[in-house]
C-alpha cells in the first residue's frame, strides 16, 4: 500500500520538477523583458533573491513532517536519480560555483587537481561505503560507528570529528549567503546573513531531512542553469558553436600562442622589473625598525604580491608550473578521499529506498555534478582568452566597462606600473571569484544573467549549508542527546531537541560569520584533510576487515585526527614540513597512518564478538535485514 | 524488527564477497590510471592533441570525469548482477 501511493508520488516529482524548470526560464525571460522596459538593476536582484528563498521556503512548508525517520533520512524514499541530484547540490557550495572557475584560471594545469579530487571521490564512495551505509540504514554516520564497533567512544569521536569537519564548512557557507546577498541587494554584510540564515531555517526546520532535499532538487536546477547559461553564450561569441565544454580546446590552441607572443613582449619583461624592485622597496621597509607594527601586515602583504607579479609568466597548459608534480597528486588524492568521508554527502545515501538505489545514486549524483565540474575549466579558458586577446595590449583608459565595475569592488585590479598607458599581463590580477562574475557581462548578457548567478550562487551556498546543519544538529541532537544521554527520550522530545539544536547552530554558524574571518576559506580546505584521516580509514575498515575491532578504531580515528591537525596546523603556522608537503595536502599522512593503526591495534586486541561479525557479514549483502537492527520509526 | 532470515551460509557469502572484492579491485585500477596515471605522465600524454586539447590536460578536466561516471554505474549494474547470482538481492 505504502509502496502504491509512493510510486504516484514518483511519477509526479518528474513533471513537477519540469513544470519548475520551465517556470524558472520563463521568469528569467520574464525579468529580462522587464528589464529592457526599464526596470533597473537593484530590483532585479530583489526579485531574484525574494523569489527563490519564497520557493524554498514554499517546499519547507510543504515538506513539514513530525516523524523521525521522516526527519533524519526523508522517510528513505528518495528515488536515485533525485537524490543524486539532491546530492550534488548538496556538494556544489557557493565556492564551487563562484570560486572554481577562477581557481583554475589561476593555477592553469594545477588547477585540475580540484577538478579530479572533488569527482574522484564518488568512486571511492560507491565502492566502499554508500550502498553498505544503505544497508545498515539507520540516520547518522557516528551511528555506523557505534554500532559497528559498539559503545559510546567510538560514536563520540565520530561526534566530534563530524562536527570539526562540518562547522568551518557551515561558516564558510553562510559568509557566501552574506557576501551574494549584500551585493546583489546593497545591503550591509550582517543584515545579509540574517537575510541567508532565514533562508536556511526556513526549509530544514520544519521538515528535516525531507524538506532540504526537495529544495536541494529545486536548488540544483537554478544553479545549473546559472552556471551554464553564462558560458554557452561566451562560448557562441568566441567560437560560433554554444558547446563550451567541446569548443574550449581550440581556445586553448589559441592562448598557448598568444602566450608565446607575450612572453616574448619586452615591455612584459619591463613590467616584471617594476615588480621586482617594488618587492625590494617593500621589503627594506619592512625591515626598517620605524616603520610602524601595524602597518606591517598590509606591507607584508603588498610585498608578496609584488614578488608575485615579478615572476616570469608561466604558460597556462603547462604542468606543475604553479605546484609539483608529489603536491598534486597528494592533493587530488586527500580531496578524493575528504569527498568520499564528508559525513554530510555519506548521510544522502540513506535517503533512499534500496541498496540497489544507492548503488546507482552515487552515479547520479557524479553525473550532476559533473554537468558543473565538466564545465568550469571551459570557463576559465574562455576568460582567460578574453583577457589575453582583448584585454592585453588596450590602452588603460579604454578598457571594457565589465573591467572597471568589478574593480571597484576588488575583484580585478590594475597597476599601470611602467606608466605607458597600455596594460600588461603583469598589470592586470584577478580575482578567483571575477571569473564566474564578470563572465555574463563579457558575454555582453543582460543584467538578468547576473541575477540568475547570484542566484545560483546563493542556491549553492544554501543548499549545502543545509546539509551541513543537518549533519551538526543530528550529530548533537540524535548521537550525542539520545544516543548518549536520554535513551528514553520520547519521539516529540526528541524532534524539538533536534530543531532547538538546528536554530542554535545556525546562530553560531550567522554570528561567527560576521566576524569574516579570513581564515574561513582555509579551513575548509582543511575539513577534506580531517573527514579523510578521521573518518574514511574507520568507516570502510568497518566494512571491509571484519577483524577491526572498537580499540583500534578508536585509536585510529584518534591518531588520524590528530596527527592531520598537528600537520594542518604545524605546517600552516610553524614551517613543519615533510617531503614538501603543502598544508592543504596535510590528509596525505592522516589517512595510510589511520588505516595501519586500526589494522594494528585491531590485531593487538581482542576480535570482535561473534554477534558483530554476524553483523558485519549482513552489512556485506543487500538481501534481509542488518544482524542488530533497531528501527525506531 | 528482528528479522530472522534465512541464514545465508559462509561459503555462498565467501564466493559473493570475493567476486565483489575482484569487482572493487578493478574499479579501483581504472580509476587510479586516469587520475594518478594521467597525472603522472602528463608531459607524454600532452604530445597528443585532440580538437586542441592535449591529451594530459583532458584528462584531468574532462577525460577522467566520464571515466568516473562510467565507472561508478557499471559497478552498480555488474554488483546487481551478482546479487542476482548469489540470490543475495533485495526482497521486491
Amino acid at each position: 500500500m505504502a509502496k502504491q501511493r509512493s510510486n504516484a508520488f514518483f511519477d509526479n516529482l518528474g513533471r513537477v520538477y519540469g513544470m519548475y524548470t520551465g517556470a524558472l526560464i520563463a521568469f528569467v525571460i520574464l525579468l529580462g523583458i522587464a528589464e529592457k522596459m526599464g526596470l533597473p538593476p537593484q530590483t532585479i536582484g530583489y526579485i531574484f533573491i525574494g523569489v527563490t528563498i519564497g520557493v524554498y521556503a514554499l517546499i519547507g512548508v510543504i515538506s513539514r513532517t513530525s516523524k523521525i525517520s521522516e526527519y533524519y533520512v526523508a522517510g528513505r524514499s528518495v528515488p536515485s536519480f533525485f537524490n543524486g541530484m539532491a546530492t550534488g547540490s548538496d556538494w556544489m557550495s557557493a565556492a564551487s560555483l563562484i570560486g572554481l572557475a577562477g581557481t583554475i584560471y589561476g593555477l592553469g594545469y594545477d588547477g585540475l587537481a580540484y577538478i579530479m579530487g572533488w569527482t574522484g571521490g564518488y568512486v571511492l564512495l560507491a565502492v566502499f561505503l554508500g550502498p553498505y551505509l544503505r544497508k545498515f540504514g539507520q540516520y547518522t554516520i557516528p551511528d555506523f560507528l557505534g554500532a559497528r564497533y559498539g559503545g559510546n567512544l567510538p560514536r563520540l569521536i565520530g561526534v566530534a570529528a563530524a562536527i570539526t569537519a562540518s562547522f568551518a564548512y557551515l561558516i564558510a557557507q553562510v559568509t557566501g549567503v552574506g557576501i551574494i546577498t549584500s551585493r546583489f541587494l546593497g545591503i550591509n554584510f550582517t543584515v545579509g546573513v540574517f537575510v541567508g540564515l532565514a533562508g536556511i531555517l526556513v526549509c530544514s526546520l520544519l521538515g528535516g531531512m525531507k524538506a532540504v532535499t526537495w529544495t536541494q532538487v529545486a536548488q540544483y536546477l537554478i544553479l545549473i542553469i546559472a552556471y551554464l547559461t553564462p558560458v554557452t553564450v561566451m562560448s557562441y561569441k568566441q567560437t560560433g558553436v554554444p558547446v563550451p565544454q567541446i569548443m574550449y580546446g581550440q581556445i586553448l590552441q589559441k592562448i598557448d600562442a598568444r602566450e608565446k607572443q607575450i612572453i616574448a613582449d619586452p615591455l612584459e619583461a619591463q613590467v616584471r622589473e617594476k615588480w621586482a624592485l617594488e618587492g625590494r622597496t617593500l621589503g627594506e621597509k619592512l625591515k626598517d625598525p620605524a616603520t610602524p607594527a601595524a602597518e606591517k601586515e598590509e606591507l607584508a602583504a603588498a610585498r608578496k604580491s609584488a614578488v608575485a607579479a615579478s615572476q616570469p609568466i608561466r604558460p597556462y597548459l603547462q604542468p606543475f608550473a604553479r605546484m609539483d608534480r608529489l603536491n598534486m597528486l597528494a592533493l587530488t588524492f586527500c580531496l578524493m578521499v575528504g569527498t568520499a568521508g564528508l559525513p554530510h554527502i555519506l548521510m544522502r545515501y540513506y535517503t533512499v529506498p534500496s541498496v540497489k538505489d544507492a548503488r546507482s545514486s552515487v552515479g547520479w549524483s557524479l553525473f550532476f555534478i559533473c554537468a558543473l565540474f565538466f564545465t568550469a575549466p571551459a570557463y576559465a579558458a574562455f576568460a582567460r582568452w578574453e583577457v589575453l586577446s582583448t584585454l592585453i595590449g588596450c590602452k588603460i583608459a579604454e578598457l571594457p566597462a565589465w573591467t572597471v565595475h568589478w574593480a571597484q569592488v576588488g575583484l580585478v585590479s590594475i597597476k599601470d606600473v611602467n606608466m605607458d598607458g597600455i596594460l600588461q599581463l603583469g598589470e592586470l590580477t584577478l580575482g578567483a571569484d571575477a571569473i564566474t562574475l564578470a563572465t555574463p557581462e563579457i558575454a555582453g548578457l543582460p543584467y538578468v544573467i547576473s541575477g540568475l548567478v547570484a542566484a545560483g550562487g546563493l542556491a549553492a551556498a544554501l543548499s549545502t549549508a543545509d546539509g551541513l546543519l543537518l549533519t551538526i544538529s543530528n550529530a548533537l541532537s540524535h548521537d550525542l542527546y539520545y544516543k548518549v544521554i536520554d535513551p528514553s527520550a520520547s519521539i516529540i522530545r526528541r524532534l524539538t531537541i533536534s530543531r532547538v539544536l538546528l536554530v542554535f547552530t545556525a546562530g553560531v554558524a550567522a554570528w561567527a560569520a560576521t566576524y569574516r574571518l579570513t581564515i574561513i576559506v582555509e579551513l575548509v580546505a582543511w575539513a577534506f584533510s580531517i573527514a579523510a584521516s578521521a573518518f574514511f580509514p574507520a568507516l570502510v575498515m568497518g566494512v571491509w576487515d571484519k577483524r577491526a575491532n572498537k580499540a583500534g578504531a578508536v585509536a585510529g580515528m584518534t591518531v588520524g585526527f590528530c596527527l592531520t591537525l598537528c600537520y594542518l596546523i604545524g605546517s600552516r603556522f610553524y614551517g613543519l614540513d615533510w617531503f614538501g608537503i603543502k598544508t592543504v595536502s596535510s590528509g596525505i599522512f592522516g589517512i595510510p597512518v589511520g588505516f595501519l593503526t586500526i589494522y594494528a591495534v585491531s590485531r593487538m586486541t581482542a576480535a570482535p564478538s561473534q554477534e558483530l561479525q554476524e553483523f558485519i557479514e549482513s552489512v556485506r549483502y543487500p538481501r534481509g535485514a542488518v544482524g542488530e537492527s533497531s528501527h525506531d520509526e | 524488527m528482528n528479522v530472522t532470515q534465512a541464514r545465508v551460509d559462509k561459503a555462498t557469502l565467501a564466493a559473493y564477497w570475493a567476486e565483489n572484492k575482484r569487482l572493487t579491485t578493478i574499479t579501483l585500477l581504472v580509476w587510479a590510471a586516469v587520475s594518478f596515471g594521467a597525472t603522472f605522465f602528463v608531459e607524454a600524454l600532452n604530445a597528443v592533441v585532440i580538437f586542441g586539447f592535449p591529451l594530459g590536460y583532458y584528462m584531468g578536466a574532462q577525460g577522467s570525469l566520464i571515466v568516473f561516471v562510467l565507472l561508478i554505474f557499471n559497478y552498480a549494474r555488474t554488483m546487481n548482477l551478482i546479487d542476482r547470482k548469489y540470490n543475495l538481492h533485495e526482497e521486491e
